[in-house]
């Protein structure tokens, strides 16, 4: 069967990247008895495929992934045995049963949908201005890896929220299609905003 | 101090800068987080290198465990950050903290170093330090936490004697519960003095308090005696041991990001029996005990199910000496059978019965085939009491190949005592006939690793008296290994660089003058001692020169029959009138068998009688004791003629 798994991921799990997230995971399936699947060939790899990358640092409230088991199994099942199997900074929020011919789950990510807070504070005018600015702009050239890029059209939607205290923070819808990636840091410096003081949470992901 | 969350809050913005920030945060599968302000005794174990190395260390987890498990104390974990971590805490003002709780290491009771290997000193220093907390025990009053260490390095714990307030010789299961407890008791005593505290640790069986010992020096530099100046210290710190084998730590740290050792661990059986001159692990951790079959299978078992790890290691310093090894492999790889885990079973005799052991854990072409020699020639492997013939290596290399391995690991050691180039050459020439005989049976394809360190004589082995071998003897042997073995494609060679040898040398055999050589070596900017990025000679010459201490004198020096070792107060119960003689038979060519056929009265059953006459039968490889208990229930010395000793095979 294929299993769709949303879960968050927070705390010190922020520092831990996607090749060894994919191995968490792996790691949580034997601890949890699950029946994975394995590749066929000299060495075996887990049936587990994670939608997105989440860049070094960020938090998430919806990271997906795909994964086979050799059995089936009710979805609530495979929520139970998983959950006292995960570190404390993993948690499970949906688990659904998918058509195993559905195309691989990394093919079917749009945008995916970033909260920003600022732990310096600034000044919300300007801001406000910067945000218009940036939306107003026909291109955003970038350069990142010494590849030029337009990073105008990754951005989907870019807001300035405040909160009740007055804290201002943003939201941004950013493509996350293959090949067209866009990174919420880059959106934060072309906004003038250190990446160093704030703290971004990717909320979801959105598909096709 | 900082609290945890102002911690935090500076470790987001510098985490991102450095390599590999998931070994700053915690958060662990398996880690336990104490709710702090409900227990009474905090202690921090630090293992000071980095993450990477640190956090599959089992000593480090069975003493976690152990504090954990009280309900009056916690245990929580720190690690050398690396340098580009350093220097951004340094910049930032962020202590040295714990993994678990975020809290500075000074906030913590009781700090515990594990110090396996000697160049861990200066990364010791480096974290105190990082702690804001005083390098030097002397500076140190009742705010400050108590700085313990333990690990084999301990069985010469002069070198670190300045800073360390108290050293745990032997096994630490039982001795953590001591110290929690005395330090508990007069931690909460309304007129706390840490002198008072450090006085009762020596009342500690198996724990050194260095403060409370002078050595004084004849004129000629050696040690003329080391003394207790206190009355409650006694004259020589035995080791302490455990009876029986604790449960096997089975709830193993999993680590978030990727590490050196992705493993679950199972010391199948403590000490060895061996007796192999030049090891001191065989000399120091005596006796032996086993565990039973049952219990690592078991052990192995639900510590694979509670981390999901994808290897299991049978650990000892000789796998193939456990009394029951062919049941034991039969067992494992009928409980683990058709789930993906690949099976580690290090230390193999060199026969053919060990290849027979590897086929059944189906360990088959997963990497090479290690073996241990240690010396090339038969000459050579006498006098260090590791005999094997020159044809059971050649047997068993062959059918290694045979059977279907393409890499066979072979380790030397270079620098023994009284070698010669000849004892050099013989290492080339078994390399290039364990190749030519593998390749009649397995053709060309066939690869040979030789591993070749240098030999350090190590403190409480029977080359404690040795001199090293100097610097331009090594660099000559190696430059020989290196021009006839470099050249054929099939042999891979590597070797120690001569300058860490002689740094490990220093730290092992030195006295209490190398406290401040250390001290000074460190100001230099030397940690990292073990790696290939610290500082090496330029940190660590001028740092003799400095105290007026030539280096030579601590490596280069064949000690006298009488000398008294500055490390002769401390004992890992193996007498060193054993050892001497052993260390006679060496120069005579005569080997030992291995202890479980003949019991050689090292000094391990009359120093541990009580435990082992309460403990008779197979767990312990030493014969049973049957003379009267002695009175005192703790550690005590009869002399050995008052012994009945029976049997000495199992």
């Amino acid at each position: 069967m294929r299993a769709r798994i949303t879960f968050t991921k927070q705390g010190a799990l922020r520092y831990t990247g996607h090749l060894d997230l994919h191995r968490l995971w792996e790691r949580a399936m034997r601890r949890a008895d699950l029946p994975l699947s394995y590749s066929q060939g000299f060495h075996p790899q887990p049936k587990i495929s994670l939608a997105a990358a989440l860049p070094l640092g960020f938090s998430s409230l919806g990271e997906v992934l795909d994964v086979r088991f050799n059995e089936d199994l009710p979805t609530q099942e495979i929520a139970n045995r998983l959950k006292d199997n995960l570190p404390k900074d993993v948690q499970i929020t949906q688990v659904e049963i998918i058509d195993e011919r559905a195309p691989a789950l990394q093919t079917q990510v749009l945008s995916a949908v970033y909260e920003v807070k600022l732990t310096e504070p600034v000044e919300g005018s300007d801001l406000k201005r910067k945000v218009e600015e940036t939306l107003q702009s026909a291109t955003l050239p970038r350069e990142r890896r010494g590849k030029f890029y337009d990073l105008r059209p990754l951005i989907e939607a870019l807001n300035m929220e405040t909160d009740a205290k007055g804290k201002h923070g943003l939201q941004m819808i950013l493509s996350a299609r293959e090949g067209a990636t866009g990174r919420p840091e880059e959106v934060l410096t072309v906004l003038g905003i250190e990446p160093e003081y704030t703290r971004v949470e990717r909320t979801k992901l959105i598909f096709q | 101090m900082l609290t945890s969350e102002q911690i935090e809050t500076k470790l987001d913005r510098i985490l991102l800068k450095v390599q590999k920030p998931g070994r700053y945060v915690g958060g662990e599968l398996n880690s336990t987080v104490k709710d702090w302000d409900n227990v009474e005794t905090k202690v921090a174990f630090v293992f000071p290198d980095i993450y990477d190395i640190g956090v599959s260390n089992v000593g480090i987890k069975i003493l976690y465990d152990q504090v954990n498990q009280r309900e009056d104390a916690l245990a929580e974990r720190a690690y050398a950050p690396w340098l580009d971590m350093e220097a951004l805490m340094r910049e930032h003002g962020i202590p040295l903290y714990t993994l678990e709780s975020k809290r500075p290491l000074a906030c913590f009771d009781i700090i515990g170093f594990t110090l396996p290997y000697e160049t861990l000193y200066t990364n010791t220093l480096n974290i105190l330090d990082l702690a804001g907390i005083p390098l030097r025990s002397a500076d140190r009053d009742e705010s400050h936490p108590l700085i313990i260490a333990g690990g084999h390095s301990a069985t010469n714990p002069e070198p670190m004697h300045a800073f360390i307030d108290a050293f745990v010789i032997g096994e630490g299961e039982e001795v953590i519960h001591d110290i929690v407890n005395t330090t508990q008791k007069f931690k909460s005593a309304p007129n706390f003095k840490r002198e008072d505290l450090l006085i009762a640790l020596t009342q500690i069986p198996g724990v050194y308090v260095p403060k409370f010992y002078d050595t004084t020096y004849l004129e000629d530099g050696t040690v003329a005696h080391t003394q207790p100046i206190i009355p409650e210290a006694p004259k020589v710190v035995n080791k302490r041991i455990v009876a029986k084998l604790l449960p096997p730590p089975v709830k193993f740290i999993v680590p978030n990001i990727e590490v050196v050792h992705n493993r679950v661990s199972v010391e199948i059986m403590r000490g060895c029996t061996r007796g192999c001159r030049f090891c001191q692990a065989g000399m120091i951790t005596r006796p032996v005990r086993e565990r039973s079959v049952q219990e690592v299978v078991d052990a192995a078992d639900q510590a694979v199910r509670s981390t999901g790890f994808e290897e299991l290691a049978l650990m000892s310093l000789s796998s193939s000496d456990y009394t029951h090894i062919n049941e034991l492999v039969d067992a494992i790889s009928k409980r683990f059978e058709g789930r993906k885990l690949s099976i580690n079973l290090p230390s193999l005799r060199i026969e053919s019965v060990s290849v027979d052991l590897m086929d059944k854990i189906k360990q088959r072409s997963s990497g090479g085939f290690t073996l241990a020699p240690e010396a090339a020639s038969e000459r050579m492997r006498r006098i260090i009491n590791k005999f094997i013939p020159d044809e059971d290596i050649i047997n068993t290399t062959r059918d290694i190949y045979a059977r279907g391995w393409t890499t066979v690991k072979l380790y030397f050691m270079i620098g023994h005592p009284s070698e010669t180039l000849d004892d050099v050459q013989a290492i080339v020439d078994l390399c290039r006939r364990v190749i030519d005989e593998g390749r009649k049976v397995a053709g060309w394809r066939i690869k040979l690793h030789a591993g070749v360190s240098t030999f350090v004589p190590k403190p409480q082995t029977p080359f404690q008296w040795v001199a090293c071998d100097t610097r331009e003897n090594i660099l000559e042997k190696q430059a020989m290994l290196k021009r006839q073995l470099l050249k054929d494609k099939s042999i891979k060679l590597s070797w120690t660089n001569p300058e860490d040898s002689l740094l490990e040398a220093w730290l092992s055999r030195g006295d209490r003058r190398m406290s401040e050589v250390i001290y000074s070596a460190w100001k230099n900017g030397a940690k990292f001692d073990a790696w290939d990025e610290g500082k090496k000679h330029e940190a660590w010459l001028p740092a003799f020169e400095e105290h007026g201490l030539d280096p030579a004198f601590y490596t280069h020096r064949q000690r006298r029959t009488d000398e008294v070792f500055p490390w002769e107060h401390i004992t890992a119960a193996v007498r060193k009138s054993f050892l001497f003689q052993d260390f006679r038979q060496s120069l005579e060519g005569q080997i030992r068998v291995d202890c479980r056929l003949n019991c050689f009265a090292c000094g391990i059953l009359p120093t541990f009688a009580n435990l082992r006459r309460e403990n008779p039968g197979e767990g312990w490889k030493c014969p049973d004791v049957k003379s009267p208990r002695t009175v005192d229930g703790g550690q005590l010395i009869v002399n050995s003629n008052q012994l009945s000793v029976v049997g000495g095979d199992d």
